[in-house]
Parts: C-alpha cells; sequence; structure tokens
C-alpha cells in the first residue's frame, strides 16, 4: 500500500492522501478512516470531507496542534478497516424518454451506440457513491460502463432542472439542484437527492450502490408527484 | 415584535453567522463572513457569541430603520461612512436606534466589507443547522437570497446598552500594505521553482469578476509543471487555485467543498479579513511563511478578538461662527 501523505491546505485544513487517481480500492480507504474519524470525535477537528482519494480534515490549530492530528489519524488509519459503516444499495426510478433526455440521442451517436443500448448500460451499471462536491447533494458516482466514457461538453449548457441523470468524464451524477452543466443529460430520477425537510436530507452516503430503474412517462409523472407530496420513492436495502 | 427594517439594500447585503460547517461531505458551502476578523470583532462589541448572525454590507451600502422599539447595535464599517439619523458616526462604533431611527452605510475610499451586530438575536430559522446566507444554492438567512428593500428582520433576545454612541478601538482592522501571508501547498509541488518565486515576487490586481464566491486576481499568468488538472479534492478558506490559463484565484467564504485545479498556496486564517477588505483594482503580493508562523498569527489575533475592541467617546466639536472668526478663518477666506 502506498503510503499516507499529509499536505496543509493553510493551518487550518490537513489533506490525508491516499493516491491521486480515481480508483475504488482507495475511495474505500478515504472512507474507512473518515469513518473511524467521524466515531473518534476528536476535539478540535471541526469537519472531514472524504472524496476520491483523499479526506480534507477541517481543525482549530488553536485546540489541535497539526502534529498530535497526524497522530491521531495514522493511529486510527492503521485501525480504520475494522469499523466498516453499514452501506446500502439504492434503487432510484427514472425516465430515459423525451422530455427528460435532452442529450440522449447526440450522447448516444458520440458513443455509437443506439439511444436504447445506452439506457440498457446505464440501468445495469451498479454505481458507487464516490463523494459529494459542487453543491449540496451532489454526488459523484463511479461505476460508468467503459463504452458510456464521453467527456464532457465544449461548452456548458444552460441550467437544466434538478434531478437530471448525467454522464461525463467517466462517472454518473444526478443533479441535486438546477445548475449549468457540461454533462451529458440523457434521463431524470423521480427522486431527490437533496430535499430540505426530508429525513434524510441528503438521501445516500459516499460508499452506498446505486442503480436506475427505467420507467415510462405516465409512471414516472405519478412517481414525482408522490415525491413532491414529501414520500421517497427510492428503494433501498442493506449492501450485502 | 421589535424589528429591522431593510429601507435599501445594494446588491450582495447578506445575514453571516459562523458559517454551515458539517455538511462540507453533502456538498454544502460552509459560507459565513468574507472579513472574519471584523465579524468577530462586530459581535465581542455588542457582546454576542462569536458565531452568531449578523449583517454583511457590500460595497452596495445598506440603509436600515428600527420598527417597534429600539435597537441596540454594533458596526464594523472600516472605510464605510455611517450615518445614524443622519449624523456622521465613526466607521467603528456602537449606537442606539430609538424606534423610527435609521442607520446608514456607504462605501467609502477604502474597505469592501462591512457588518452590522444587534445586541440580540435576528429570529430567523437556521437552515441545516445555520443562518449564512448561500445565495447560490439559496439556503441559509432570509429565503436563501440577498437582502432586498422591505425585507424585515425580526429580532429577539433585545439587550439594552449603554445608550450614548460610542466610537470602537479595533487596530488589528487598520489597513496595511503588507504582504498577504501564505502557506505554500498542498499542491505547490505542481509549479516549478521559478513558477513559486514569481508567484510570491509578483503584483497581483484584484479584478473586477470577484465575488464572495473568489477573488479572481490579475497579473502575468503562471505555469504548470505537471497539468492543471488534479483529481478533486477538499479546499479551504483562503485556497489559491491556478486553473489552465495560470492566473490564480483565491477561495472565499462562498468556496464549493471540492476543487479540481492545483492549489499553489493558501492564505493564513489571519490575513483573511485583510485579503477580503481589499476591492477591485487593489494591488497586493503574497509572501510564504512557516506553519508555525502562520499558528502564532493565528493566536495573536485569536487573543486580541477575545479581549474584543474598546469603546471611547464620541466628542463632537461645534464651531461657532463667533469661534471660526477668532480664528480669523473666515476673513483670510475672503479675498
Amino acid at each position: 500500500m502506498v503510503p499516507l501523505r499529509f499536505l496543509d491546505g493553510g493551518e487550518a485544513m490537513l489533506v490525508v492522501e491516499f493516491g491521486d487517481t480515481i480508483d475504488a480500492g482507495l475511495n474505500e480507504r478515504v472512507q474507512a478512516l473518515d469513518v473511524a474519524l467521524q466515531a473518534a470525535a476528536v476535539p478540535g477537528v471541526i469537519e472531514s470531507v472524504p472524496t476520491f482519494r483523499s479526506l480534507a480534515v477541517h481543525y482549530e490549530p488553536l485546540e489541535i496542534p497539526r502534529d498530535t492530528l497526524v497522530a491521531r489519524i495514522l493511529d486510527l488509519e492503521t485501525r480504520a478497516e475494522v469499523t466498516p459503516r453499514p452501506l446500502r444499495t439504492w434503487v432510484l426510478p427514472a425516465c430515459y424518454e423525451a422530455p427528460h433526455a435532452e442529450d440522449l440521442a447526440e450522447a448516444a451517436d458520440r458513443l455509437a451506440l443506439t439511444p436504447a443500448r445506452l439506457v440498457a448500460l446505464h440501468v445495469a451499471a451498479r454505481f458507487r457513491v464516490h463523494m459529494y462536491g459542487f453543491a449540496p447533494g451532489f454526488a459523484y458516482l463511479g461505476g460508468l460502463p467503459d463504452e458510456l466514457g464521453l467527456p464532457r461538453r465544449d461548452r456548458p449548457r444552460a441550467p437544466h432542472p434538478a434531478n437530471a441523470i448525467m454522464i461525463a468524464g467517466g462517472m454518473a451524477a444526478v443533479a441535486s439542484v438546477p445548475m449549468p452543466t457540461g454533462w451529458w443529460v440523457i434521463g431524470r430520477s423521480a427522486e431527490r437527492m437533496f430535499a430540505l425537510g426530508r429525513e434524510p436530507a441528503f438521501l445516500v452516503a459516499a460508499g452506498d450502490t446505486l442503480r436506475f430503474e427505467a420507467v415510462d412517462a405516465a409512471t414516472f409523472a405519478a412517481l414525482e408527484a408522490r415525491v413532491a407530496a414529501g414520500e421517497v420513492v427510492a428503494r433501498s436495502e442493506a449492501t450485502p | 415584535m421589535t424589528a429591522l427594517v431593510v429601507e435599501r439594500a445594494g446588491p450582495g447585503v447578506t445575514i453571516q453567522d459562523g458559517g454551515r460547517h458539517g455538511h462540507l461531505r453533502h456538498g454544502v458551502t460552509v459560507a459565513g463572513p468574507m472579513d472574519p476578523a471584523a465579524f468577530a470583532t462586530v459581535h465581542a462589541a455588542v457582546g454576542n457569541p462569536p458565531g452568531a448572525a449578523a449583517i454583511e454590507v457590500s460595497l452596495g451600502g445598506l440603509d436600515l430603520a428600527a420598527r417597534d422599539g429600539a435597537v441596540d447595535l454594533a458596526v464594523i464599517a472600516p472605510g464605510f461612512d455611517v450615518r445614524h439619523d443622519g449624523t456622521l458616526l465613526p466607521s467603528l462604533a456602537t449606537v442606539r436606534l430609538e424606534a423610527g431611527g435609521h442607520i446608514s452605510l456607504r462605501p467609502g475610499s477604502v474597505g469592501a466589507w462591512a457588518y452590522v451586530a444587534i445586541a440580540g438575536r435576528i429570529a430567523l430559522p437556521p437552515v441545516l443547522g445555520s443562518l449564512a446566507t448561500h445565495t447560490r444554492s439559496g439556503l441559509g438567512g432570509l429565503d436563501g437570497r440577498a437582502l432586498e428593500a422591505g425585507d424585515v428582520l425580526p429580532l429577539v433576545d433585545l439587550r439594552p446598552r449603554e445608550p450614548a454612541a460610542a466610537r470602537l478601538v479595533a487596530p488589528w482592522l487598520d489597513p496595511s500594505p503588507a504582504p498577504i501571508r501564505v502557506l505554500l501547498g498542498p499542491q505547490d509541488d505542481h509549479f516549478a521553482a521559478d513558477q513559486i518565486a514569481a508567484f510570491l515576487a509578483r503584483d497581483w490586481t484584484v479584478s473586477p469578476r470577484s465575488d464572495r464566491m473568489a477573488y479572481a486576481l490579475d497579473g502575468t499568468p503562471l505555469r504548470h509543471a505537471a497539468g492543471h488538472d488534479i483529481v478533486s479534492d477538499g479546499v479551504a478558506h483562503g485556497a489559491i487555485q491556478v486553473p489552465g490559463a495560470g492566473l490564480p484565484f483565491v477561495l472565499m467564504a462562498d468556496r464549493q467543498p471540492t476543487g479540481g485545479y492545483p492549489k499553489i498556496a493558501n492564505v493564513i486564517g489571519a490575513d483573511l479579513g485583510r485579503l477580503a477588505q481589499l476591492r477591485p483594482g487593489a494591488s497586493l503580493r503574497f509572501q510564504a511563511v512557516s506553519l508555525t508562523q502562520a499558528v502564532a498569527a493565528r493566536r495573536a489575533l485569536a487573543e486580541r478578538l477575545t479581549g474584543g475592541p474598546a469603546r471611547e467617546a464620541i466628542v463632537r466639536t461645534v464651531f461657532t461662527s463667533e469661534f471660526l472668526l477668532s480664528c480669523n478663518l473666515i476673513s483670510t477666506w475672503s479675498e
């Protein structure tokens, strides 16, 4: 295993770097350390942010000196594997039909696939929640099949509604808020990744598995109405 | 209910508290004050907890009126023109607005952000545990947006203080031409030694494209040694990212939780406010310090903030015409 690197983002953020690539194995180590650090409730640690390949630890250096924090993290990291977080597998109802799939035809064309084949690959995929970032509830999903690898669009498109299902850069995502994006919009989720006042406000946790279940436009409209009434229509079960 | 009524608000005037901590892992921006030192000072002046909610005033300025009761407040507005019922106040002051009383803040020749704190509490519902406004995601403050004319801020737990206005003395907020201190990293290894030297030696200018999210810097672009994309990782307040075009930008209060450009350095905590108070067009330099120096500066500032600002009586000098004549001012002024 590559040794950890400790990097400073100013005097109040320590970056614990496990590597510099997007890799599920690295990400699992990041998340294991994150769970251990949260459970340890170290005084002076404000919050930690798991990303693809590193854990950013925001801390108050007047309460915990960097050396003490580093020693504590090294100690936790050696024991991190023994406290796995209970993970869940989520199924999100999705519609890949007009008007929810603005870029489906163009993306399929660029990938030399039929739209139906693109959708079949996306529905068959098991996505892993690598990290949140960019906006509240915006989760980066790994596990996109290689056949669906597309770079971002040359120009970001105008903001689309929340819940857009998007692919780009070897990853997938579900937009949690309306946002301008260079990603390709291939469908729409009935479920919201982020909803204030709902419990939980943020649907999934880093490390969880996600898959999509295609529904027709009429079913989708009925599901959206239930979501608007405050219901959670995504299903989930403990990941074995 | 006693309230503050917004009679006029320029763009970018928001309610901020100590920040929405604990949700970075869900993509939620911390927000909070642009100038943490001025923000802590304004609360210390009225005896509030340091992370309470206050009004952050931009260069757009703000007019407030008290409704249904008197409101004691503190204003920390270095460089701003502050008026209480039309009379000029020191730009760092405590003052009582009687019911119907007014206070106005307008930008002066220096300074970019000012703060108004109430001796009491702004009674708005917290969102994810915080009142900090983040307009991009529409969270916090008043409906997740900047303040507008007609808005009403209900106040509770009001604590009457000295009725007489007072000048506040907070020398740690004085403008200074000293370089902005930075700690190199975490991706300084993406730059050759000559580029790091250039980053520290060059003059940079705050760009008009700057806002609460980031201060963009104009100057001679830097070159990357090893590409300008990294796999996204966490960012701190004051992170200096260098995107492909080579012009750095400093991530400020409304920064996103993670970023994908190499970060050559991070502004130290003690200098975040001094940087924030620079306006578009202002020039600055960076100076590298060690972690030990950064922590020492942080401790020194924290100790001064704990003491809070000193209060001084405001002495108003009234010049009578007899006095002016006795000084022979008027006769020398006439040809």
